[in-house]
């Protein structure tokens, strides 16, 4: 059940290639570009409700499930945090600890 | 997840929430609500509506925890849907939130408030109808209150509570009650034509949507205004595409015809967006675009550090 989401075949995505991905991405949707240390909500002005998208498109493009004690903003204030919330979740299904 | 069966337990839960109407406020309160452990029937005439309405909530909910907006530790309230309200029966609370017309609202409520246990609140949730219009309409008018949540509820932690003439205080304490459970505080005031909030802020919205009609300033311009100089934390036109110009369009003829202001007679522009299918966030566009860069602020990209 907690794998059904997830693109059987994703590798473990190497965290510089998760860094200039999501930065690539965040440049995409608010046509602006980032560093990976910027809170990009306390100073990047993005609104709190775009995180659900980060949390969204981060779930979709590395084939992880974000949920109980994880989904909490703090681990999505920058591309940093970001990068490592995915290993560490790529990590744990792959050890076989997910859910 | 919203789904998942509940333990049984000896006790019967100590509130339990019927919702009338899966739209915007119906689906949010019931995420309120739900959130905070309460079991949820919430009940829709629209049977495909119903079943995305399921996938909002489990939406709404996620986005409440992720924003911190929930009790933690508590197990989320079971969730229940259908097309009819006759679980209402065995609900400790009814909540209304179709929608913002006075002659449906009142319909569905003496429907509801002839299936329900005496004694159980009848709570409409509206942002301008006055309550004593609708208790001619139930079984027992004593029982029925009004009640204004904001969007999104679960992240707007104050509620306006409205007490009807004829509204007796076993109703009144049931929801002071309820609204304990769901975590909200509740300001208490009388009826009338749009309360508090709306008798303020929906006439001031018309007023700003006046002022790009006349070419005075962008929409952006005026809410950086009312955002940088007065301190509205949103700026009031981004604020009515999160209300719905449809609804605000609605809530504004409730005002205009039960108070007689021409300053609560929608502008020109608020109607021609209604007209032309712009009603806000929900449809994707409003006095701001939201189809491809939703919940990004417009001039994020000047406020950031690199």
């Amino acid at each position: 059940m907690t794998n059904q989401h997830s693109p059987l075949t994703e590798p473990l995505a190497e965290p510089d290639t998760v860094v200039s991905e999501l930065l690539d991405f965040l440049a995409g949707q608010t046509r602006s570009p980032w560093s990976p240390e910027t809170d990009l909500f306390r100073d990047g002005g993005l609104s709190s409700l775009f995180a659900m998208q980060l949390v969204v498109h981060l779930e979709t493009r590395y084939g992880i499930a974000i949920r109980g004690a994880d989904l909490r903003l703090d681990n999505f204030r920058t591309v940093q945090l970001m990068s490592a919330l995915v290993r560490r979740l790529q990590q744990a299904r792959a050890d076989g600890r997910d859910g | 997840m919203t789904t998942a069966p509940q333990p049984e337990t000896a006790h019967p839960p100590t509130h339990v929430l019927t919702v009338l109407g899966a739209g915007v406020m119906g689906v949010g309160i019931t995420a309120l609500a739900l959130g905070h452990g309460l079991p949820v029937h919430l009940v829709d005439i629209d049977r495909a509506g119903l079943a995305r309405a399921r996938d909002r909530v489990a939406g709404e909910l996620r986005l409440a925890q992720l924003l911190g907006a929930l009790p933690p530790g508590t197990a989320p309230g079971r969730l229940t849907t259908g097309t009819t309200p006759g679980p209402a029966a065995r609900a400790t609370a009814v909540i209304e939130a179709i929608t913002e017309d006075a002659e449906l609202k009142a319909r569905l409520l003496a429907e509801v408030s002839a299936l329900v246990r005496p004694g159980t609140p009848l709570i409409t949730n509206t942002s301008s109808i006055p309550v004593d219009e609708l208790a001619g309409a139930v079984r027992r008018p004593a029982e029925l209150v009004g009640t204004h949540f904001m969007n999104p509820p679960y992240l707007i932690r104050t509620a306006e509570v409205i007490r009807g003439p004829r509204t007796g205080n076993p109703a009144m304490a049931a929801v002071a009650a309820l609204l304990a459970a769901l975590r909200r505080e509740a300001v208490v005031v009388r009826d009338a034509p749009g309360f508090v909030t709306s008798r303020i802020l929906h006439p001031m919205i018309n007023d700003a949507a006046r002022v790009v009609e006349q070419g005075t300033a962008t929409a952006e311009q005026v809410d950086a205004l009312m955002r940088g100089c007065l301190g509205h934390p949103t700026g009031p036109l981004r604020t009515a595409d999160l209300i719905g110009l449809d609804n605000l369009v609605d809530s504004l003829w409730v005002l205009h015809q039960r108070t007689g202001d021409e300053g609560c007679r929608p502008c020109d522009l608020l109607l021609r967006l209604v007209r032309e299918g712009h009603h806000g966030r929900k449809s994707g566009s409003g006095f701001y675009d939201y189809r491809w860069d939703d919940h990004i602020p417009v001039g994020a990209g000047n406020q950031k550090e690199n």
